[in-house]
């Protein structure tokens, strides 16, 4: 397999300022601390977190409509970190998003066929007659109609304008498709169509795919691997199943503990891990392990004092996570997670 | 002991473009204490249904039909000034987005005393009070300081908490949450609901929950109303309907949504798209995207009948009983299957 990305350390720090006319410099909101992954041609990433954790930051900083303040981007082989918006545009034609909301993604005023086409003109792909073809040709590719060519977006369904935005993502033949929760506007059964036709165009066109989703049960069904995020950083990345059957990292088994199961019974059965609080407050972020104040597990002198690198766990290759203290199975109980089997005294001080 | 009883609800709306009936023949019972759950895609009626039984529908656009029964007392065609004493004192209602549903130029605490004094004859302190105790009661850390802040101070899991104190604070029988976690994270979704829950406990509230996430549905619900295009078409305790359900909607539902323990098979897609209402389909609503259309589904609307598979279990389907249990054999095997493989 061949490496098609590969980011490295990427960091992206928004300055808060404060006054009007000298604007001082008072603090950073770290919105990716530091990020790291590799992402080989035809798979596709899945990344996870809750809102805030800087997964949209991150994926804009992959595709360069943010600059990033560190660390350093290689697509196929090139750094293109500090590539110039010219030389950067020849790289996005391999690189195209699609973005979460089909009703603002979608200009109103332009006419389907204008909207799917504009990337062909951009980047000056055949003539007139030939890119008229091509986009009837992609209209048929993600089902829609070839016919609805010179229609407005008003005039589609959410899930239909979904698929116009993804056919404007396929016009010049990417490598890389970057999805930002592609399908969380949308019903239960279109969803589904969107999922399926996102696999589908992968084994046709050898596709990959970063694609960021706070749904779980989404990101498990579409992706190869997973990369959990916790306020800009990785807490965990490894092999879809072996994160999901055995995740390392306590707040990948809480999330995994969050998700609702469709199945009354199954869920009566189990038992919840539900954490208390909020995501802290970007701006003042908590020392050491940014997970600490609201970790079952939280050893102090250890996790308020030591930040935790993204270390190899588990039998699984390429499974790694930031903790201290990793799960040692999954499913656990309540008690059993507040237990790292440490003879230090465990303080479970209520997180405020 | 209360209940409400819902008979044949229909609403319509009159639009430019003509009548769009939203509702069509909706009935229902709900007992105290229990939790029935609603699940639809956007479009079904599912909260059009709720707006109507709480008379919050402008009645110069929507035409509402049927009857609804707070014990005994109907509510369709009751005053206003009746129905503004009953809403936030014996419903109370949390809408979807907690954002746009607070007032963003009074304090929290200024709401909430307004809740309570409407209602009650009571001074404000005395409201203040029943405030800080009912912003406790939502698990709001230090509610004493925390309620003289304004909506944008605080998180979106806590405004879903402070709605959910608002439509808490007169000890209402009955709540009517609509998609009350849509907006949030799954680790907020999952306090808001255990909060629910516990809560419910409590009070011995009857909660209805207005969601399109079967799993919310699973974790809360005891009984459940399928609709599509305006109708119930499916209605099963919760155990039952997701066991056992009887028609093609329903197990299309179930069949497309990926599961935590997903292999990444195919999803078992519904095609199309959902009905419009303004030019609602002939016959079974469902039936121009149903994999197992017949004439008849074209012309007639199938009635809503028992099912042998449980008590108070109903759904609409012209397919016959054997037809249908070897169908969703068939799919559940696939089903399982795929979650064993897992």
């Amino acid at each position: 397999m061949t490496e098609l990305l590969k980011v490295e350390g990427l960091e992206k720090h928004f300055p808060v300022t404060k006054g009007l006319v000298f604007q001082k410099q008072v603090a950073s909101v770290k919105a990716v601390d530091g990020v790291s992954f590799t992402l080989n041609a035809g798979e596709t990433l899945g990344v996870v977190g809750e809102s805030g954790c800087g997964k949209s930051t991150m994926a804009r900083c992959v595709a360069r409509l943010l600059e990033p303040t560190g660390g350093t981007l290689t697509f196929e082989g090139r750094d293109i970190t500090h590539l110039s918006r010219n030389d950067m545009r020849a790289v996005r034609r391999d690189m195209m998003m699609v973005f979460q909301d089909p009703y603002a993604s979608l200009n109103p005023r332009k006419r389907v066929g204008f909207i799917v086409g504009e990337p062909l003109e951009v980047h000056g792909v055949g003539t007139e007659k030939e890119r008229k073809r091509r986009v009837q040709e992609l209209l048929e590719i993600v089902g829609l109609n070839p016919e609805h060519y010179n229609r407005f977006p008003h005039e589609f369904s959410g899930g239909q304008r979904q698929r116009i935005g993804i056919a404007r993502a396929l016009a010049i033949n990417p490598k890389l498709i970057i999805c930002d929760e592609p399908v969380s506007a949308l019903d239960v059964s279109v969803q589904a169509q969107i999922l399926n036709l996102l696999k589908d165009l992968q084994d046709d066109f050898g596709l990959t795919y970063i694609f960021i989703a706070h749904d779980l049960n989404v990101v498990r069904h579409i992706s190869d691997r997973v990369l959990v995020m916790y306020l800009g950083r990785a807490v965990e990345i490894g092999a879809r199943d072996a994160l999901y059957v055995e995740p390392k990292h306590p707040y990948t088994g809480a999330l995994l503990s969050a998700v609702p199961i469709a199945d009354p019974q199954a869920g009566r059965a189990r038992k919840q891990i539900v954490l208390e609080g909020d995501v802290p407050n970007p701006i003042n972020q908590p020392a050491a392990c940014h997970f600490h104040p609201r970790c079952p597990r939280f050893v102090d002198g250890k996790c308020n004092v030591d930040t935790p690198l993204l270390e190899p766990v588990g039998t699984s290759e390429g499974h790694r996570a930031a903790c201290h203290f990793p799960l040692e199975r999954w499913p656990m109980t309540e008690e059993e997670m507040r237990d790292p089997h440490l003879t230090a005294p465990v303080e479970a001080g209520a997180p405020d | 002991m209360s209940s409400l009883k819902v008979t044949d609800l229909n609403t319509s709306f009159r639009t430019d473009d003509g009548i769009v009936k939203a509702v069509s023949g909706v009935s229902f019972d709900l007992q105290e204490g229990h939790t029935l759950g609603v699940v639809g895609e956007s479009g079904s009626g599912k909260s059009v249904t709720f707006l109507s039984v709480m008379g919050l529908l402008d009645p110069r656009q929507a035409q509402i039909s049927g009857s609804v029964q707070l014990d005994g007392e109907e509510l369709l065609g009751a005053s206003p000034a009746r129905l503004r004493q009953l809403r936030g004192r014996r419903i109370g209602m949390i809408f979807q987005d907690p954002m746009t549903s607070l007032n963003p130029v009074k304090s929290i605490g200024w709401q909430l005393e307004e809740a309570v004094l409407i209602h009650h004859d009571v001074s404000r302190k005395e409201a203040r009070r029943r405030a800080v105790e009912i912003l406790g009661q939502v698990e709001i850390p230090r509610a004493g300081q925390r309620i003289d802040d304004y909506p944008h101070q605080f998180s979106g899991g806590m405004r879903q908490r402070v709605m959910i104190a608002m439509a808490l604070i007169n000890n209402p029988e009955m709540l009517i949450a609509d998609e009350p976690t849509t907006a949030l994270d799954v680790t907020t979704q999952a306090q808001i609901l255990r909060l629910m829950k516990n809560l419910q406990e409590e009070f011995k509230m009857a909660i209805v929950m207005i969601t399109h996430d079967l799993g919310v549905v699973a974790e809360l619900a005891d009984d459940v109303i399928v609709m599509y295009g305006g109708k119930v078409v499916e209605q099963a305790n919760v155990d039952d309907l997701f066991v056992k359900p009887e028609m093609p909607y329903t197990w299309g539902l179930l069949g497309s949504l990926p599961r935590l323990n997903s292999t990444g098979a195919r999803l078992e897609q519904i095609p199309g798209q959902p009905p419009s209402l303004l030019n609602p389909p002939s016959g079974c609503p469902f039936h121009p995207r149903c994999e197992f259309v017949m004439n008849i589904c074209r012309e007639e609307l199938p009635v809503l009948e028992p099912s042998e598979q449980g008590e108070n279990h109903i759904f609409r389907c012209h397919l016959d009983d054997e037809s249908r249990a070897r169908i969703w054999n068939q799919k559940r095997a696939a089903l399982t299957a795929e979650e064993t493989a897992a």
